[in-house]
């Protein structure tokens, strides 16, 4: 058999329910893993000792037959959940140094149902970025590499921290979060399964905050199962957001029925981009055949205002993000540096706190809001926005779930993309599911021409992730992606 | 766009070097909403306290904090709108005014700008020459305070103080309806009375619970609105008129020597009475307002404001109608009792059961002027609406005259006690006992022949013998006794 930190949390529970083994091996296993894995640059903090102590505890509670439902299973967290007593990044010098009082309430959740923490994982800078290359602690690199080539590829991002280790089995899953499709973009690039689910499905209480209209909180796993698990315990109402909704969080995983016959899946005709690669169209076609076998009924439909919704999403999330991010001056926590006055300690503060790709977005999002901008900009991108939710309600008459790529290419090689324009079009077939509050799927459906994973989207109702884990569900099974990268780094 | 409200009225006009100039006010009140705790978080919303004991890790701008609007202060804000008889919009959206400085730790104060919770309402006045002035409420908006930058506490450092940041504000707008100095002094009064009596803020000026940001021009009478200047933070009622009076002759002074005025934002230093330039408009922020993400637009049925409506006490205005109508008392004397509800409900108990002319004029007399005296409330003068009362009986039953009755309510000022017993023990009691009256009129008549002779040319003259008479007497005769008597012997 393989090593304890190979296995999936479904095969990881199981396991555990049959005492195969202790919650301290899977701990072990994992933690054995993370420190061979150094060169990947997964993890900003490692928490071997909290892990042990947690893993302990879950074996305690195992022994009396209190095991809650994720008990036991190693995880890793991405640095923009804040987690009581370990140092909280958001992988951006600003942070430096700041070790938060409390619990984000979905971490907290997480251990309220048994699991266990192995570290915090590195991620984009305040999760601006799509490819891990703008946090401040170096870049995540992708465990999957181009056949026959040794170049590093960026493993997505922002929450490329999560989907390498998760990809490179140092732990079974990892949270993420997802403005514009910083879950599903590296999972699609890592060969992994990650969901957004609904906005309001996941509280964002303790996660530092990049546009708070679109942040989501969700899971990257290897399964479609696994995601249906972890997600299962991250969700639920919280109070404490006033933008959680309060509705009935379903058992995701009962949702894996493996039957889809009579569902309507929309093919979106504006998703079929001029100049699209080849193998992209190719894995699209292949998705729609393998739900068409399954039983599904395909039809096509038409999202008229797609095309907006990329520039209209950079005003929104960056105008957000301008203000979100005022908090960090230098003031109260994490970097200061001094000045003659305190608009010098703000300026050096934040000129030497922020990275150059956080800086960008301020200034962006600073200018939409000014003065007789407002309504040029960000009133405009809130009406587009208005009219893609609209598209979306309109086709969500008449359909279940809609089947797309989940990104424009497979991943890319660290350094190749350097006009911010050219990063942000990796967003192009995720960011309306973020614009629409809706939630979306992406799975490991094949391999590109250099051997390297390629994703399919599904994209639901408000708070049907269910279909999407059924869907997805079908159309793992029957992608049958079963490709691992091979293990380089240790 | 505004159309002025009000008729213009030479009365107010300001004298200038080269013709008259009317002043314009329109006033910006920031009011601490009566709340146990804050705005968007749970820490205690109270006055005072060590530097930063009342922070919670939302009040300090911590990653991932999230708002959570406290209702009751929507209820409070909801009950003030509807106490200045405003338009409650059923619809209301809080947003973000951007901005840096170290007691603000979000970098944004929370704030209500397009979609305020309260729209347009209405504040009488009730001026000393009777005259009612209808001030115009533009809107009533829900913010977060921010913190406190102490400076003098260490050479180079500023400390911060957050125990402020983020408790709840209510920012009622004026329209520019003021027309003097004397009406913005009138208008926050009564503001305040009605926020007090409706309990949504305590008023207390100097604990910072009420502040004003005050904007003033002038014009020649008939010309539209000059350019204003808003003077920022202005901290008790008599420091508004102050500031108003200052800066309107500054304003005047610039224009009468051919100057423009800039427009600006001042502050008023009370040591001096003058106000100074802070920021010009050109160094003005540039808020960048935008709907708040993290929070959800507030909404509630018609339902829960008709139920915080039926539970809204007696307000200054209807209750100044009621004891006019109940008790006889002038618009004037009505308006300056229920401006504070502690002397109106010691006016109604000394009232009640009682003649409502006496009770007045003691109330409004001889008390208001010993509270003038002390500067306190009718209720803290030192005699009780029962003593006051039973003073009144006193005359009511005729057991001592009113002449009497001010010297025994200078005993109750002074030593207090039952006024009954005062006038016992003190042998106070009036005579009516005709037959005493009398020989004491005998005597005063038979004393002074002179006197008899001068009287019956001179009617008039029948008082020096009613004086004569109260004097032999001590003061204890029935006056009205004395007269009748009198009257009778002197054959007038």
């Amino acid at each position: 058999m393989s090593k304890l930190s190979d296995l999936t949390i479904a095969g990881m529970r199981d396991g555990l329910a049959g005492k195969s083994f202790s919650a301290t091996e899977l701990a072990e296993s994992s933690i054995t893993a993370i420190e061979a894995a150094r060169d990947l640059n997964a993890f900003v903090t490692e928490a071997p000792e909290k892990a042990l102590e947690m893993a302990r505890t879950s074996d305690a509670r195992i022994a009396k037959g209190e095991a809650g439902p994720l008990e036991g299973i190693p995880l890793g967290i991405k640095d923009l959940y804040c987690t009581e007593g370990t140092l909280t990044t958001a992988s951006s010098h600003i942070l430096d140094g700041f070790v938060p009082g409390y619990e984000s309430t979905v971490t907290a959740n997480l251990w309220g149902d048994g699991a266990v923490m192995l570290g915090k994982l590195a991620c984009d800078e305040f999760a601006m970025g799509s490819s891990n290359e703008t946090s401040y602690y170096g870049n995540v690199i992708n465990p999957w590499r181009n056949r026959g080539s040794n170049k590093p590829l960026v493993p997505g991002g922002s929450s490329g921290g999560s989907s390498a280790a998760v990809a490179a089995r140092l732990c079974p899953g990892a949270t993420a979060t997802d403005t514009g499709g910083s879950i599903r973009q590296p999972a699609a690039f890592t060969g992994t399964v990650g969901i957004k689910p609904t906005y309001g499905r996941c509280s964002r209480w303790g996660i530092a905050a990049f546009a708070s209209s679109l942040d989501q909180a969700g899971p990257i796993t290897r399964t479609v199962r696994d995601a249906a698990i972890m997600l299962r315990s991250m969700a639920g109402h919280d109070p404490k957001d006033s933008t959680s909704v309060d509705i009935a969080l379903p058992d995701f995983e009962a949702a894996l029925t493996g039957d889809i016959r009579g569902m309507k899946i929309g093919i979106p005709k504006e998703y079929r981009m001029d100049g699209m690669k080849a193998e992209i169209e190719t894995l699209w076609t292949q998705g729609i055949g393998w739900l068409k076998d399954a039983g599904a009924e395909i039809i096509d439909i038409s999202l008229p205002h797609t095309k907006y919704a990329l520039p209209a999403y950079y005003i929104v999330a960056n105008a957000e993000a301008s203000s979100n991010l005022a908090r960090y001056d230098g003031v109260k926590y994490g970097l200061r540096e001094q000045g003659v006055d305190i608009t010098e300690l703000y300026e050096k503060t934040r000129a030497a706190g922020f990275g150059a790709e956080v800086k960008r977005r301020i200034l962006m999002g600073t200018y939409v809001l000014s003065a007789g901008y407002y309504d040029a900009y960000y009133l405009r991108a809130q009406k587009v926005r208005t009219l893609i939710k609209r598209d979306f309600e309109q086709v969500f008459e008449t359909i279940d779930t809609i089947l797309t790529p989940s990104t424009p290419t497979a991943a890319f090689a660290a350094g190749e993309k350097t006009d911010p324009i050219d990063m942000y079009l990796n967003d192009i077939f995720t960011v309306t599911v973020n614009m629409s509050g809706l939630p979306a799927i992406s799975i490991p459906a094949g391999l590109s021409s250099e051997g390297t994973p390629l994703g399919l989207q599904l994209i639901g109702k408000a708070f049907d992730e269910e279909t999407l884990f059924r869907v997805g569900g079908v159309l793992e099974e029957a992608a049958g992606f079963d490709a691992a990268p091979e293990n380089w780094w240790a | 766009m505004y159309e002025e409200a009000r008729e213009t009225d030479p009365k107010k006009y300001i004298a200038g070097a080269a013709g008259d100039w009317e002043l314009v006010v329109g006033l910006e009140v920031h009011a601490q909403i009566s709340s146990k705790s804050k705005l968007f978080s749970g820490a205690s919303a109270e006055y005072g306290g060590e530097p930063n004991d009342h922070v919670s890790i939302v009040d300090a701008a911590m990653p991932g904090m999230l708002p959570v609007i406290n209702e009751f202060c929507v209820r409070q804000a909801v009950k003030t709108g509807l106490g200045l008889k405003a338009q409650i919009n059923l619809r209301s959206v809080f947003d973000r005014k951007n901005y840096f400085y170290p007691d603000l730790p979000q970098g944004y104060q929370i704030s209500q700008f397009k979609d305020p919770i309260v729209g347009p309402g209405t504040v009488l006045l009730d001026m000393k020459d009777g005259a009612r002035v209808e001030i115009g409420i533009e809107r009533l908006h829900m913010e977060q305070d921010a913190g406190k930058s102490i400076h003098d506490q260490h050479p180079s450092k500023t400390y911060v103080d957050l125990n402020r940041s983020g408790v709840a504000l209510m920012e009622i707008v004026s329209l520019p309806d003021i027309r003097s100095s004397e009406e913005a002094r009138a208008y926050v009064t009564k503001l305040r009375s009605i926020l007090r009596y409706l309990g949504t803020c305590d008023g207390n000026m100097e604990e910072g619970s009420m502040r004003a940001d005050v904007n003033v021009s002038v014009r020649r009478p008939g010309d539209p609105f000059g350019t204003r200047c808003e003077i920022k933070n202005v901290n008790s009622i008599r420091y508004v008129g102050q500031a108003i009076e200052y800066e309107a002759r500054r304003q005047i002074d610039i224009l009468e020597e051919g100057g423009s005025i800039d427009q600006e934002t001042r502050l008023f230093d009370p040591k001096s009475g003058k106000t100074r330039a802070m920021r010009s408009k050109e160094e003005a922020h540039d808020y960048r307002y935008f709907p708040d993400p993290d929070l959800l637009p507030l909404e509630f049925t018609r339902e829960w404001v008709d139920e915080i409506a039926a539970e809204l006490p007696e307000l200054p205005d209807e209750k100044r109608a009621r004891l006019m109508s109940d008790y006889g008392l002038s618009a004037y004397d009505a308006g300056v009792l229920v401006a504070d509800q502690a002397s109106s409900a010691y006016f109604e108990k000394v009232a009640t059961g009682r003649n409502a002319k006496l009770a007045v004029n003691w109330v409004m007399g001889d008390l208001s002027a010993s509270a003038n005296e002390k500067n306190v409330g009718l209720d803290q003068v030192g005699i009780s609406p029962d003593q006051l009362g039973g003073l009144i009986d006193l005359i009511e039953d005729k057991t001592i005259s009113g002449k009497i009755a001010k010297d025994v309510f200078e005993i109750l000022l002074a030593e207090g006690g039952d006024p009954r017993t005062i006038v016992e023990d003190k042998g106070l009691k009036q005579v009516t006992d005709t037959g005493a009256i009398e020989a004491a009129v005998d005597e005063v008549i038979a004393a002074n022949p002179d006197k008899v002779a001068e009287v019956r040319e001179k009617p008039r003259m029948a008082g020096w013998f009613v004086g004569q008479v109260m004097k032999a007497t001590g003061g204890k005769a029935n006056p009205k006794a004395v007269n009748d008597i009198l009257k009778a012997k002197l054959g007038l």
